[in-house]
């Protein structure tokens, strides 16, 4: 497979959210605006990414056997770090994302691409992959973000877009909002690409 | 009285699935029958109030006194992978009849976050051991609440005529939203 057919892969054909639909819990919980929907896209990436490289690198020595806890130590290293890099160095970002960030260890788009892809090629492929799809994701965390966020709050990342007499759609930022917008925006991706394959 | 109202908080008003969007991810692939959905809502109750139970001890008898705190995410996947590897193992040995019936969910509960969030959120609340118990217990109840009437909503959703392009996830995830809206009636209910 061509690099570029990969990478594209992992935003469109194969997105993590949008048509896999792994990992929904920090996808639902924390859209409430688009900057925290960015900040847990790109720690997704980071994570996603490096535990990609290690596991790509390391997978002659990891006997088969004990391959899925190797795996999960990897990416809990991983997102230890990302953990302790936000505390330092954007503590606001860290204290609006709350639990979701250890949560990343969980979260089974990485532990997917780790036994699909990372643990059958090379280091380089594996590094594309990891950012194709750690891009989809961001992708549709600003989708998914930024509506919630016009919606409930009449702004997008702080600033106004909608004027004054805009009366918030409370219900967009509130738990069920989360779901019924995805669920719509679900099914908007499964019509176009009916749409694109009729 | 503060226990049994931080119970009918953490089971209903703060539901895990409903408004804390925790274990999203079982929630939607494993409600498509009532009984299953039933199974997987009791193994879940059994493996999140053991190892609430453990990594409470671990992180206050191990990783306080050792000045670990850091290394919390690491030692907690690790022990719950562990944990649902051992009680498979003694399920098998000693409850086969048990097993038969939650043997299939057990390994999927690894993967489930609602059981690395309730021992982190027992940890960033600095509940008392007592305490974490309680919120364990109800958290997880309110999963097993969450996901059997899920399965009953859905079970009639099959059976709708629905636009071919929001069947399956799509039109799950809009029920969970409706379902969702009953359960904010819940927020602000004091005891």
């Amino acid at each position: 497979m061509n690099k570029l057919q990969i990478f594209k892969n992992g935003v469109t054909t194969e997105n993590p959210i949008l048509v896999q639909q792994v990992g929904m819990c920090a996808t639902l919980a924390i859209t409430t605006s688009l900057i925290n929907g960015i900040g847990m896209g790109v720690a997704v990436i980071a994570v996603l990414t490096g535990s990609n490289i290690v596991i790509s690198a390391l997978r002659k020595y990891i006997p088969d056997e004990v391959r899925i806890p190797a795996f999960v130590i990897i990416i809990a290293a991983f997102t230890t770090i990302i953990d302790l890099l936000m505390h330092a160095y954007t503590f606001a970002l860290y204290q609006a994302l709350g639990v979701f960030i250890p949560l990343i260890v969980v979260n089974c788009i990485i532990l997917a691409r780790a036994e699909a892809f990372a643990f059958k090629n090379g280091i380089l492929d594996s590094t594309i992959d990891g950012l194709g799809m750690g891009v989809g994701y961001l992708v549709a965390m600003i989708l998914l973000s930024s509506i919630r966020e016009i919606l409930g709050n009449g702004t997008i990342l702080g600033l106004r877009i909608l004027p004054e007499a805009y009366e918030p759609m409370m219900m967009a930022i509130q738990p069920p909002g989360a779901f019924i917008i995805l669920g719509l925006l679900i099914g908007f991706v499964n019509y176009l690409s009916r749409r694109k394959n009729a | 009285m503060e226990l049994v109202s931080l119970f009918i908080t953490s089971f209903i008003v703060n539901n895990i699935i409903f408004m804390q969007f925790l274990g999203t991810c079982p929630f939607l692939g494993v409600s498509k029958k009532i009984d299953t959905a039933a199974g997987m809502g009791i193994a879940v109750i059994f493996v999140i109030t053991l190892a609430s139970i453990i990594t409470y001890i671990v992180h206050h008898a191990i990783l306080v006194p050792l000045e670990l705190e850091y290394l919390q995410t690491i030692v907690f996947i690790l022990i719950i992978a562990a944990l649902v590897q051992f009680v498979e193992m003694f399920l098998k040995k000693s409850a086969p009849g048990l097993y038969q019936a939650l043997g299939i969910f057990l390994p999927l509960i690894t993967t489930n976050c609602a059981v690395l969030g309730v021992a982190i959120n027992n940890i960033i609340y600095e509940y008392s051991f007592v305490k974490s118990l309680v919120y364990s217990v109800g958290t997880s109840s309110g999963f097993l609440l969450a996901i059997v009437l899920f399965a009953g909503v859905r079970d009639k959703v099959d059976y709708a005529d629905l636009p071919e392009s929001l069947k399956g996830s799509a039109i799950s995830l809009i029920t969970a939203g409706l379902m969702s809206v009953a359960f904010l009636g819940f927020s602000g209910l004091q005891l």
